[in-house]
Formats: C-alpha cells, sequence, structure tokens
C-alpha cells in the first residue's frame, strides 16, 4: 500500500527582480520622492520585474520512490527543492510533505570552521532536526561513514573539503529521513566516496523512503531513479519513465526550446539572456579548428579547440572552468577542468572572458555528442552548470585507413594504436 | 550477553512535541498562508536543542584562538570600570551618591554590558547566518533568541567580579539581591524586543547593522551607567525613566548596593512599552520570517 509522501499542487514561485539587499533607506527615500513629484516609476531606480521561478507545478511523489529532477540551469530546480525543504515559501499553491525532510542542497552548511568535527555533527544534526540523543546513538555510525575518526576533534577549518563533503553527508544521510532531498552533493568528493553516497541513497529508497535527487549527472539519474521530472523554464515539461525524460530532456538542449540557441553562426551556442541570480554563466561556445577559424563540426583525429566565452557577476578568488563531453544518454567521454584536474589556477573579477581549451586531436568517432560547460570555485561547488548546454557533430574520417571510418554506431572513442600480426606462442611454455 | 538496547525513548511529553515536528507520519503543508502562532512557539520548543547547541557554540567559538580564553569576559567590565573610575570619578568628580565609585559603576556596567552585547549580537544575528537560513530550515526566531541567551554567560562571570569588589569594600547587599534575576530578565526582554525589530529590518537594510553601534553608544549616555541619575534635572526625571534600561541599572544598583529606588510609575510604563515592543517585535519577525532567505 503506498500513499503520497509528497504532493505538490499548482506550486509557483514569483520573485521581483531588481529588489534586492542592496536596497538602502536611501534608495527608498529617492523612490518615494520620485513618485511624490510625480516623475513616475519609469525613473525609478531599479524597475521591480517579476520572474516566475516556477509556474503552476503539480506532482505527487510515492513513498518510496526516487525521483530525478533534471533540467538546464534557470529551469526551477533549486526553487523547487526549496520550496520542499521550507526554505522559501511559495507564491502560489501548495505541497504537502510527509514525514521528516531532509535537504542536502549543499553540503557542510552550518558547519563552523572554528568547531571541532564532534561540535559540528552535533550541530549539524540538531539545524537538521535531530534530538542530542538521537546524534549520540548514531555518533559512532556518522564518523565511521565518513571515515574521518583521528580528526574528529580537530577544527574543520582544518580539514579538506573532501573530509568537510564526507562528514557533512554522513550526518544528513543517518537522519533516517522519510523524504531525503539531493542536489549536486555529488559533484565533490572523490570517485569512491561519490560511489558510497549513491549505495547509501539507494539504500535509502530500498527502505521505503523517498529520495528527491537533482542532478546533471545522467547516467546517475537513470540508475538511481525510477522516476525523473523535466522542468523547463519554471514549467513541468515531462514526467515518468526516467530514460525516457532524459531523452527528451537531452533531445530539447541546444535548441531554442532550452533556452539557449545555436542560430549565431560560429558558434555552437551563444545566449544573452542571464538566469535570475545567477552569479556566473556561460555566454557562449564555439569550436575552432587548429587555425582558430570558427568551424561548426570537426573529423576525427583533427584538432580542436573550445573556447568558452563566460560572464562573472562578483568577484571570485578562485575559479575553474569544466567542460566535457558526453554520448547523447549522458555517459560522460570527457570531462576537464582548469582546476582541479589541471593546474591552470586564477580567480576573476567580474566581466566577461574567454578561455580556449585544445585538443591536439579529437579522439571522438563520428556522430553527435553533447557538450557539457561548467563553472565553479574548484573542488567547492558549481556556480553553473549546463551538461547539455549544445550538441557537436563529429565527421567521419578514415583515420585507420581501412575504409571503415569510427561512428558512434559502434564505439565512441577512436584511439591511435596499433595490431601486431600474430606471433606463434611458443609449444607447451617451454623456453 | 549484552544487555539489550533500551527501545524507544519513553514517550514522555516531549518527546510527543518532537515527533509532531520530526516524527514520520507528521505532515507539513508548505503554502503561502501563515501559521498560527501556538504552532510556532510549540515547534521553536521542538528545536529547543537546538537554540542550546547555538548558544553554546556562540560562546565556545567566541573565546577559541584567543590567548586568554573566557579571562576576556573579566577583562572587559574590569578595564571599564577602572577607566570609568579615573575619568568620571576622579577627574571629573562626578557624584556617586556616597557609594565608592568604581562599585557604583561596575553594579551598572554589569547589566549594560550585557544589554548591548544581547542588542548588538541579535540585530546581527540573521545576516550573521545568512549562510544557514539560505540553505536549511529552522524556526529563524532561534537565532536572536541564542544571541540574548549566550552573553549571560559572560554576564555570570562578571558577576563575579562584582562579588570579588564587594568584599574588597566590605559591603554586604540586602535582601534585595533576590530580584536580581528579574532585573535579568528585564534587559533580556528589552534586548530581544528591540533586537528583534533591528534583525528583520537589517535583512533587507544594511543601514540597520551600521547603525547599532552608534544607537548602543547613544542608548549608553542615556542610562544612568557613568553618572548617577541624580544629575538629571528634576523636570526631565520622569522622561528620562521612560529608557527601560534605566529601572534596570538603577535597579542593580538598588538590589547589589542598597540605593534607594527611583520612582517606580515611570519604570513600569517603560516596562509596558518594553512589552509592546517585544509583542510587536514578534508580529514583525513573523511577518517579514517568509522571506529572509529571498532578501538576505
Amino acid at each position: 500500500m503506498t500513499r503520497a509522501a509528497i504532493k505538490i499542487e499548482n506550486l509557483s514561485k514569483c520573485y521581483r527582480l531588481g529588489e534586492t539587499h542592496e536596497q538602502t533607506f536611501s534608495d527608498q527615500l529617492v523612490r518615494i520622492a520620485r513618485s511624490m513629484v510625480g516623475r513616475g516609476r519609469a525613473n525609478s531606480l531599479r524597475q521591480a520585474k517579476d520572474f516566475w521561478a516556477l509556474r503552476d507545478i503539480s506532482l505527487n511523489i510515492m513513498e518510496g520512490e526516487a525521483v530525478g529532477i533534471v533540467g538546464g540551469n534557470g529551469a526551477g530546480k533549486s526553487t523547487l527543492l526549496k520550496i520542499l525543504s521550507r526554505i522559501t515559501l511559495p507564491t502560489e499553491g501548495r505541497a504537502l510533505v510527509r514525514g521528516r525532510l531532509s535537504s542536502l542542497l549543499e553540503v557542510g552548511t552550518g558547519f563552523h570552521p572554528e568547531l571541532t568535527g564532534r561540535e559540528n555533527v552535533f550541530l549539524n544534526g540538531a539545524i537538521l532536526g535531530m534530538r542530542n540523543a538521537e546524534v549520540a546513538r548514531k555518533f559512532d555510525e556518522i564518523v565511521d561513514f565518513a571515515g574521518v575518526e583521528q580528526f574528529i576533534d580537530t577544527p574543520v577549518k582544518r580539514y579538506s573539503s573532501g573530509m568537510y563533503v564526507r562528514l557533512a553527508f554522513a550526518v544528513a544521510a543517518h537522519l533516517e529521513p522519510d523524504v531525503l532531498i539531493i542536489d549536486e552533493v555529488l559533484a565533490v568528493g572523490d570517485a569512491d566516496f561519490q560511489k558510497r553516497c549513491l549505495g547509501k541513497m539507494g539504500d535509502v529508497a530500498k527502505e521505503g523512503r523517498t529520495v528527491i535527487f537533482v542532478s546533471h549527472n545522467m547516467a546517475a539519474v537513470q540508475k538511481l531513479c525510477s522516476r525523473a521530472a523535466w522542468l523547463s523554464s519554471g514549467q513541468l515539461l515531462a514526467e515518468g519513465d526516467p530514460a525516457q525524460v532524459i531523452r527528451q530532456y537531452l533531445d530539447a538542449s541546444g535548441t531554442a526550446a532550452d533556452g539557449g540557441s545555436d542560430t549565431k553562426p560560429g558558434f555552437l551556442y551563444y545566449s544573452e539572456s542571464a538566469a535570475a541570480h545567477a552569479k556566473a554563466r556561460v555566454v557562449s561556445l564555439q569550436l575552432l579548428d587548429s587555425r582558430s577559424t570558427p568551424v561548426s563540426e570537426v573529423a576525427t583525429w583533427e584538432p580542436m579547440v573550445f573556447r568558452v566565452g563566460f560572464e562573472v557577476a562578483e568577484r571570485f578568488r578562485s575559479f575553474s572552468v569544466v567542460l566535457q563531453i558526453a554520448t547523447l544518454d549522458g555517459a560522460v567521454l570527457i570531462l576537464t577542468s582548469t582546476a582541479p584536474d589541471n593546474t591552470v589556477e586564477f580567480g576573476v573579477d567580474s566581466g566577461r572572458y574567454f578561455i580556449d581549451c585544445t585538443f591536439e586531436r579529437c579522439l571522438l568517432s563520428a556522430g553527435e555528442y553533447l557538450i557539457g560547460v561548467g563553472l565553479a570555485i574548484p573542488s567547492v561547488e558549481y556556480v553553473f552548470r549546463e551538461d547539455a548546454l549544445c550538441r557537436m557533430h563529429v565527421l567521419p574520417k578514415d583515420v585507420l585507413g581501412s575504409g571503415l571510418p569510427p561512428t558512434t554506431k559502434r564505439y565512441f572513442v577512436a584511439s591511435k594504436h596499433a595490431w601486431t600480426r600474430p606471433d606463434r606462442a611458443p609449444e607447451g611454455g617451454r623456453t | 550477553m549484552k544487555p539489550m538496547q533500551p527501545s524507544a525513548p519513553n514517550g514522555d511529553q516531549e518527546d510527543v512535541l518532537h515527533d509532531e515536528f520530526f516524527g514520520h507520519a507528521h505532515l507539513t503543508e508548505i503554502s503561502s498562508a501563515g501559521r498560527s502562532l501556538r504552532s510556532d512557539l510549540r515547534e521553536l520548543w521542538a528545536y529547543r536543542d537546538l537554540l542550546f547547541l547555538l548558544v553554546r557554540r556562540d560562546i565556545s567559538i567566541r573565546y577559541k584562538q584567543s590567548a586568554i580564553g573566557i579571562a576576556w569576559a573579566v577583562v572587559q567590565p574590569v578595564i571599564t570600570m577602572l577607566i570609568f573610575s579615573v575619568i568620571f570619578g576622579r577627574f571629573a568628580g562626578l557624584d556617586s551618591e556616597g557609594i565608592p565609585y568604581p562599585l557604583f559603576t561596575l553594579a551598572a556596567l554589569l547589566p549594560w554590558l550585557y544589554f548591548a552585547k544581547a542588542l548588538t549580537g541579535s540585530s546581527d544575528s540573521l545576516v550573521a547566518s545568512s549562510n544557514l537560513i539560505k540553505k536549511v530550515y529552522f524556526p529563524r526566531l532561534i537565532l536572536p533568541l541564542s544571541k540574548t541567551l549566550s552573553g549571560l554567560v559572560d554576564l555570570a562571570i562578571a558577576f563575579g567580579v562584582l562579588c570579588v569588589m564587594l568584599a574588597w569594600y566590605g559591603v554586604v547587599p540586602g535582601w534585595q539581591v533576590v530580584f536580581l534575576p528579574l532585573l535579568i530578565l528585564i534587559a533580556m526582554m528589552t534586548a530581544l524586543s528591540v533586537g528583534l525589530w533591528l534583525t528583520a529590518l537589517n535583512v533587507k537594510y544594511r543601514d540597520i547593522g551600521l547603525m547599532v553601534p552608534f544607537v548602543v553608544q547613544i542608548w549608553m549616555y542615556s542610562s544612568p551607567v557613568a553618572y548617577s541619575m541624580t544629575i538629571v534635572p528634576a523636570q526631565w526625571q520622569w522622561i528620562y525613566s521612560l529608557n527601560p534600561m534605566v529601572g534596570v541599572v538603577e535597579g542593580f544598583r538598588w538590589a547589589v548596593l542598597g540605593k534607594a529606588l527611583p520612582a517606580l510609575e515611570p519604570i513600569l510604563l517603560s516596562l509596558s512599552i518594553v512589552f509592546l515592543l517585544f509583542l510587536s517585535g514578534i508580529w514583525f519577525f513573523r511577518h517579514t520570517e517568509r522571506t529572509f532567505a529571498d532578501v538576505v
């Protein structure tokens, strides 16, 4: 017998743009004064504009379901999660949540750098709604899962970011939530830990608890979720079987329906429209050949250069650009970043930039690929991430000289290699 | 064999309440409609462990990585007392109504320093925890509340200083000393009431953060901390006493040093003002609470 764990009924959320915290008394006074002398609202400093982050979303999630939410940047995924975890209230509609909800919108929330791991576990547990006694009961299990035994009495400011994330995830995962909300925590941490997290999430789902998973990792969504929902521009475009929904989402990406466009000549992706509250965003992506001329496609084994144009709205002391190439099913073939995957370390002030990533040789076989670009604070968090920013087409080329150019119909990666002719093995192992 | 684990918590009142908010059967409705004050207060109580931990966090980080640690809670009132004694007691020769000036001003500094810290802390509490507010849900009221509570530890330590000073001057407090907790409660209520307004406003208007130190300074000069209330002209006494901290500070001197109480009527009136401020503060806080995460 299953019943709804979450009922979302006609949920909408409206933000007023132009009304920010930078507002001061004097701004307000100027505005009041202007409206009084009749210069009208047209002249006001910042015109308030309504922005609907979510529009009329209805969705029922049954107990024990694992639902993946996919969609591009600014699609409303985060807003939906924020409403479900009660951080912000909806403008219209309502949502009902049965039982205890724990959200991992960003791990390490509530961790205080000066406090020790032990103190932080108790504090974080309390923030997530656990009683002290409950945390004490689970304490060993939490520390064990995080693997930070030796450092538990060290202030967390001395932790590596990986340890930090592990401890935070461990606390949240051991809360015994009825509904567990996870947003991109798996973007950080090492592969081994990511695997354990996915395992833990799988356990949670198997125990009949409900999981809502927001990720750009389509393979993880497909593996973990029994259902998927696709949000775009605040609207629910599709929901149902994960493979099908992901396919629809990926098919639509890079086309006008998803916000971005590939219409500007010489660009794989170009978008002037910024999502609300964006701290940083990708403006453009160009593919260049060895002579730095923009091209629309490359052939297997030809040199290729990706030129990423991005815009930053505030100062970042440490910044990183991430580029990935995936199959249309979302399996990542190539992922690289300026840091930590490479040692190109830099910070950025607000402004527009472009950066090149050169591949001496395109190892992809002929066919369609999804290009993803991310902007991040290295090893901490993504500030922009779009795994399906646009598509790229690789032209066939008979690189092996066999008359059988590599294509995605048979395999994806065309690595340079060589076969020998067979040598007869020595008889009976005698030498 | 190992003894069996004690089964589920003994179903006392508190756990029933905790279950109401964190239990597996609890149904939470999320909508733009507000909730009742009663259910908000019950929820606040269910989160009391968090309040306790935040108070503890405050105290432990305040003195972490400082060489003399908790001794700062002694240094601050002592140094202030010394400066006031030299400048106002010796150089300016202010009247201290027959009480040794250091004792006279220390008895006032105790509630004053607590109040100033509680007011500053609670006014800043939401903005200082903006990271938390944007990422998790918990009753926001806990933040200003924890700031008014964490100052109590410093107050208790400063109290030790006062005891030493009393012994030094050979002053023994009378029976009135039992009123001290009440006076501290009034100081706490005043700080929290004003703090609720300021912290909620501070979320949207950062001017408040710049204003608070100034407000605290002015407030101190309008309270009889460094001087005696007797220097205020008689016709102004009544209005002067509307400042709730006048009642608290003079009350402290009365309770500890046996100094005569000022007129009670204005003090009672100021208490009702505090009470109104408290109620309106709660109302305003609850009213703006829903948008904190969006604007902070």
